[in-house]
C-alpha cells in the first residue's frame, strides 16, 4: 500500500545553499492496507519531511515511493486526491466558520455530496453546535478536531497524522484517539508520526523508530523483545542460594538477577520454561507467591535506540575529526 | 477552473473580513475619484484660464509635448483642464498598483502565520491553479475598484458641469487604454511583486510597505511628465502596455517559481 525504496531527501542549506542537510537517508518501508503504522522519532528526525514526500508535497532527492501503486513524483495530483493529511499545526482559516473551512476543502477534493460529508464529520467530532462560529474562536482541541475532519472529508484511503494529539488537553486528546480507533476499525491505513509512545503502543500495529534512517521496525512487543529479551519475575516467600543456582543452571535461562525475594529471569520462551523453573523452585522448598512478566515500555525501547544512534553518530564524527587531524 | 473559483471565493471570504483591507479598498478609490472631481469642478465653475487661448498657451511654451493637437477646438479653460487631467490619469493608474498589494499581502502572509498553506497544498489543486486563484483574488477587486471609480468619475464630471470637450478627452483612447488595459497589467505586476515580498516576510503590514516600493518607478513617470520629458498620449500608452505586459509575464513566471510547493514548505520564512 505504502512502499518506499531507498527514499532520500537532502536539503541545500546556508546562505549560498552550498551546505547540505540529510533529512531522510535511505528509507525502506512497506505498510500494508488497513495497517496503523507509528513513525517515532525525536524532533528534527525527518518525520515530517517523510510525510511531506509521501503526500507529494515535496520531491524526494532520490529513491522511490508508492502509495496504492501511485508513484510519488509522477502521479502527484492523484496521490493528493487519495490521501488525507493532518498537518503538525491545524492550519485553519481562522476568520471562517468550521462549515466554511470544510466547504473549501470539499470543493477542492471534488466531493460529490459535500453537505453530507461536512455534516457527518462535524457531528462525529462534536463540532455541530459551533459549526457557524469562526474557527479562530475555537479551543485548541476543537481546532485539532476540525483539522481531523478536514483530513477525512474526502474519505481518503490513507491518512497521515502528524502529531495528532500534541498540545491537546486530556479530553480533546481522548476524542482524537477514539476517532483514530474508529478509523482503525473501519480498516483505514494510517501513518502516524508521534512523540507519544503510549499512543503508538495503543493504536499501532507496527512502529518504526526513525532518526534520519530507520533504526528499528516491528510490532511494539517484538521490538521490546529484540532489545531487552523477555523477563519473568518469580515472587517468592523466601530465597536460598541453591534455588538461584538451580535456576541459573538451566540452559535456556539467559540471565538471573535476585532482588530481595524476587528472581528476575531472562528467557526466550517463558511459556516453555516457566513450568520447569516453577517445579525446580518448589523442589528446592520455595513458596511461590506469584509469577509475572516484566514488560519494558515502548518508551524505554525508543530511548535506547535513539541514544545508541546518537552515540554511534558522535563516534563517527570524532573518528572523522581525528582522521582529518591526522 | 473550478479550483480557481474556490480559491478566489476563499480569499475574498477571508481577506474582506479584515477591516483594514475593506477600508483601504473603499477609501483609496473614493479619495482618488473625489480629488480630481473637486479640482475640475472648481476650475469649470470659476472659469480659470478662460481668457487664455490654447494658441497663447502654446506660444508661452507652457504646453507640454503634443498638447497643441489635443487642445484643438478647446477653450483655454478646457485646455488647461485637459493638461491637469493627464495627472489624474496617472493617479487612477496608481489604484490597480496599490490596491492588490494590500489584498495579496494580507492573503499570503495571513496564510503563512496561520500555517494554512500546507493543508491547502495537500489537496489535488495544481500550483498554477493556486497561483492564478490568488492573483485573481487580488487583481479582480483592484481592477473592479479602478473601473468603478472611473465610471463614478465620469458621472461626477457631468454633475460638476465639466465641459463636453474635456469629458470627451477623458473618454478617449489614452484614458481607456490606461484604465482598461494597462490597469489590469499593472495589477498583475503588483500582485506578483507582493507575492515575492510576502514569501520573505511574516508581517502583512511590512509586506505591504515593502511592496509599496513599486510606486517609485511610477512616481518617476509622473515627474518626467511634469518636467515635460515624456508626454502621456496614445503612443506612450501603447508602449507602456507592451513593456508592462512583458514585465508581467516575467513576474508571473517568477511567481510560479516562488509558489512551488517545495519552496513554500521549506524556504518560506
Amino acid at each position: 500500500m505504502i512502499k518506499t525504496q531507498d527514499l532520500r531527501k537532502i536539503f541545500k542549506i546556508g546562505k549560498k545553499q552550498k551546505e547540505t542537510l540529510v533529512a531522510v537517508d535511505g528509507l525502506n518501508l512497506e505498510i500494508s492496507e488497513g495497517e496503523v503504522f507509528g513513525f517515532l522519532g525525536p524532533n528534527g528526525a525527518g518525520k515530517t519531511t517523510t510525510v511531506r514526500m509521501l503526500t507529494s508535497l515535496i520531491r524526494p532527492s532520490s529513491g522511490s515511493a508508492e502509495i496504492y501503486g501511485l508513484k510519488v513524483g509522477v502521479d502527484d495530483t492523484e496521490i493528493r486526491r487519495n490521501v488525507g493529511i493532518l498537518t503538525e499545526s491545524p492550519g485553519l482559516y481562522e476568520r471562517l466558520s468550521a462549515e466554511q473551512n470544510l466547504r473549501i476543502f470539499a470543493e477542492l477534493y471534488d466531493i460529490p455530496d459535500p453537505e453530507k460529508a461536512i455534516n457527518k464529520y462535524l457531528s462525529m467530532l462534536d463540532l455541530w453546535d459551533r459549526r457557524m462560529d469562526a474557527a479562530g474562536t475555537y479551543s485548541k482541541g476543537m481546532r485539532q478536531k476540525l483539522a481531523v475532519a478536514r483530513a477525512m472529508l474526502h474519505e481518503p484511503k490513507v491518512l497521515f497524522l502528524d502529531e495528532p494529539t500534541t498540545g491537546l488537553d486530556p479530553e480533546a486528546a481522548k476524542t482524537v484517539r477514539d476517532f483514530i480507533d474508529e478509523l482503525k476499525h473501519q480498516g483505514r491505513t494510517i501513518f502516524m508520526c508521534t512523540h507519544n509512545l503510549d499512543e503508538a503502543e495503543r493504536h499501532c500495529d507496527r512502529v518504526g523508530i526513525f532518526k534520519q534512517r530507520l533504526l528499528a521496525l516491528d510490532k511494539p512487543s517484538a521490538l521490546r523483545e529484540q532489545l531487552f529479551g523477555r523477563k519473568v519475575v518469580f515472587h517468592l516467600a523466601n530465597t536460598t542460594p541453591e534455588m538461584c543456582a538451580a535456576v541459573q543452571a538451566l540452559p535456556d535461562v539467559k540471565a538471573l538477577e535476585q532482588i530481595e525475594n524476587k528472581l528476575l529471569v531472562s528467557l526466550d520462551e517463558p511459556e516453555k520454561m516457566n513450568p520447569v523453573i516453577t517445579r525446580i523452585l518448589v523442589d528446592k522448598g520455595a513458596d511461590i507467591l506469584f509469577i509475572g512478566e516484566i514488560k519494558q515500555s515502548l518508551e524505554r525501547v525508543y530511548l535506547e535506540m535513539i541514544r545508541s544512534e546518537e552515540s554511534s553518530q558522535t563516534k563517527k564524527i570524532n573518528q572523522s575529526v581525528e582522521r582529518n587531524r591526522a | 477552473m473550478k479550483n480557481i473559483r474556490t480559491i478566489i471565493k476563499k480569499e475574498w471570504a477571508e481577506v474582506f473580513k479584515r477591516r483594514v483591507v475593506v477600508l483601504i479598498m473603499l477609501l483609496v478609490p473614493l479619495l482618488f475619484t473625489l480629488i480630481p472631481l473637486v479640482m475640475l469642478g472648481v476650475m469649470s465653475n470659476t472659469g480659470v484660464g478662460g481668457d487664455v487661448s490654447p494658441e497663447m498657451l502654446a506660444q508661452s511654451g507652457s504646453m507640454p509635448g503634443d498638447m497643441e493637437t489635443v487642445c484643438v477646438g478647446l477653450s483655454g479653460n478646457d485646455c488647461m483642464q485637459v493638461m491637469m487631467v493627464i495627472q489624474f490619469l496617472l493617479m487612477f493608474m496608481m489604484m490597480p498598483l496599490l490596491l492588490p498589494i494590500t489584498i495579496a499581502a494580507y492573503s499570503i502572509v495571513g496564510e503563512k502565520t496561520t500555517r494554512s498553506l500546507e493543508p491547502l497544498l495537500a489537496t489535488p489543486i495544481t500550483t498554477l491553479e493556486l497561483l492564478v486563484g490568488k492573483c485573481l483574488a487580488a487583481v479582480i477587486p483592484a481592477v473592479g475598484a479602478t473601473w468603478a471609480s472611473f465610471a463614478l468619475f465620469n458621472i461626477g464630471l457631468i454633475l460638476v458641469k465639466v465641459s463636453p470637450g474635456v469629458r470627451a478627452y477623458i473618454l478617449g483612447p489614452t484614458w481607456l487604454l490606461g484604465i482598461l488595459v494597462l490597469g489590469p497589467i499593472l495589477a498583475i505586476i503588483a500582485v506578483n511583486f507582493a507575492l515575492y515580498v510576502s514569501s520573505r516576510v511574516s508581517d502583512p503590514r511590512m509586506a505591504e510597505q515593502v511592496s509599496g516600493v513599486l510606486i517609485f518607478p511610477f512616481m518617476g513617470v509622473i515627474l518626467a511628465q511634469l518636467a515635460g520629458v515624456i508626454t502621456i498620449n496614445i503612443k506612450f500608452m501603447l508602449l507602456s502596455i507592451v513593456v508592462c505586459a512583458l514585465i508581467a509575464v516575467g513576474m508571473f513566471y517568477l511567481g510560479t517559481i516562488i509558489f512551488d510547493r517545495e519552496n513554500i514548505l521549506t524556504k518560506w520564512k
